[in-house]
């Protein structure tokens, strides 16, 4: 917890969340890392062994293999998604099954489930992207920024040469 | 009447009947016997897990009248609330009772703050039968409070697992037939906020508001520490527990530890994933209104007080990253062998 938040407690509330914190199971950051490593992993594997599959059986290039490579992966992530699996392995591998395109057809998938009650429209359509949207906003903005960046950096570059 | 902050009942309201329903993790937990219902269904047959949380408390609702020999149009006042925004679940169970109705809210501390205000309506003479009850579904509060129910996102060991299920009661006038079981005494608590803001730490949250009210109850009523056969609490759960019990312990309260325990530990076994336990407005419903009236019914315990604990975070409130206010109502109840 930061000082300023801190700052803003009393002092009994100070001293109970130290007397509580002492109580409190922590998070086996080490062993989640290693299962998230594991599961990651284990996604980015299999995730080449289908690029090698497309590469091999079909007329796809290094370059041109990475689309069906991720459609298929969505596909797979939506489908477990929906067996009501995927959260069960998310409890397990954490980040090791967030952050991977898996995760993130996920958090599509069902965001788009759990709002079926309440219509195509004012269900699923204004909540498929509740919890990929800021996944999309901060990614494009990020892009955007270090667009800038590489711009202004060539530029100077350019610049510079001639000076 | 009135001790301190705790309301007293002379006339002894009594518990007339009571009933639980339970969903399947429930089914698979050690007091599945002490259900009237259970369902194996997470969906009650329904299309939204809104509806399946009402059906739950529509068939304890059904089930406690038809314990007590009585008929819907015998209810003078149905007391009930939920988890669910505007508590549609007991607007819309209330609906099919169609008797005179209070929504209530306390969080989960919803079930005690029905049975205190039953026994006060029946004490006063304002009523003759009241039924109260609660539910919460565990989908129906997750898509609420927190993600999606189908979303992998990992939950850290201080989390707990919102129960599936439903308590209701029948609260009448001391005289009346009924399970043996008066309701004594309740204590209604204030609203403690002791600054911690994870909602994936409610238990830490709410022992302090439990502590609050039990101390508060023992002071008013002044009461030897082993005066109840068990101090309940709603869903405090492993890591809310261990602190209310040393909290108690350090305010000099001396509670022997085996007569402390929590509905939200009860409920589950060690083994089902439900991470620090059970919670819910259910938590105390069914645990108190299924298994702990049977128990002191079939003579396994005398005396008790039930402290339900409640959360009263929204989802908006800690995105605005409020800190938890969290209450706790107490009803002490006790069983009377018939003379």
């Amino acid at each position: 917890m930061s000082d300023n938040k801190k700052k803003k407690m009393t002092p009994p509330q100070q001293r109970y969340q130290a007397f509580a914190q002492g109580r409190e199971p922590k998070r086996p950051v080490f062993l989640n890392c290693l299962k998230a490593f594991l599961v990651g992993g284990s996604i980015s594997l299999l995730g080449q062994c289908i690029t090698t599959f497309y590469m091999t059986f079909f007329p796809f290039t290094e370059k041109t293999a990475g689309d069906p490579t991720v459609a298929t992966l969505i596909f797979l992530s939506a489908l477990l998604t929906g067996l009501g699996v995927y959260d069960r392995l998310g409890q397990w591998a954490g980040a090791g099954s967030a952050v991977p395109v898996t995760g993130f057809a996920n958090t599509i998938a069902s965001a788009a489930i759990d709002y079926r009650s309440e219509g195509f429209v004012l269900g699923v359509g204004s909540n498929m992207f509740k919890l990929a949207g800021p996944v999309i906003v901060f990614g494009v903005f990020s892009a955007f920024v270090v667009a800038v960046i590489k711009t202004v950096w060539n530029m100077w570059l350019a610049g510079g040469g001639g000076g | 009447m009135r001790q301190g902050r705790t309301w007293l009942f002379p006339t002894r309201p009594h518990i007339a009947a009571s009933a639980a329903v339970g969903g399947p993790m429930e089914a698979q937990g050690p007091l599945a016997r002490d259900f009237d219902v259970l369902h194996e269904d997470f969906w009650l047959g329904q299309d939204s897990f809104e509806k399946a949380e009402q059906k739950l408390l529509e068939e304890a609702c059904e089930k406690a009248i038809e314990k007590a020999g009585m008929k819907k149009e015998d209810i003078d006042v149905f007391l009930a609330g939920d988890l669910l925004n505007q508590i549609i679940t007991s607007n819309f169970t209330a609906r099919a009772l169609a008797v005179p109705y209070l929504g209530l809210f306390s969080a989960c501390a919803t079930s005690m703050e029905g049975l205190a205000l039953a026994a006060l309506l029946v004490d006063a003479g304002k009523a003759k039968r009241v039924l109260t009850g609660v539910a919460s579904h565990n989908a129906a509060s997750e898509r609420q409070y927190r993600y999606p129910t189908e979303y992998g996102a990992q939950k850290p060991p201080t989390a707990q697992w919102t129960v599936t299920g439903a308590g209701a009661a029948v609260v009448v006038e001391g005289h009346a037939p009924g399970t043996g079981v008066h309701i004594t005494a309740a204590t209604v608590g204030r609203v403690v906020d002791m600054g911690i803001q994870d909602p994936f730490n409610m238990g830490a949250a709410m022992a302090p508001a439990a502590v609050e009210t039990i101390e508060t109850h023992f002071r008013d009523l002044r009461l030897a520490g082993d005066h109840y056969d068990l101090i309940l609490t709603g869903d405090l759960a492993r890591v809310g527990h261990r602190i209310c019990v040393d909290l108690l312990a350090e305010r000099g309260l001396a509670i022997p530890r085996d007569r402390m325990a929590d509905c939200g530990l009860m409920i589950y076994r060690e083994d089902q994933p439900v991470f620090a336990g059970g919670s819910g407005a259910a938590s105390s419903g069914t645990v108190f209104y299924g298994h702990i009236l049977r128990e002191m019914v079939r003579g396994n315990l005398r005396r008790v007080l039930m402290v339900a604990t409640g959360a009263l975070l929204s989802p908006v409130s800690y995105q605005q990253k409020e800190s938890i206010p969290c209450i706790a109502h107490a009803v002490a109840v006790e069983r009377v062998d018939p003379a």
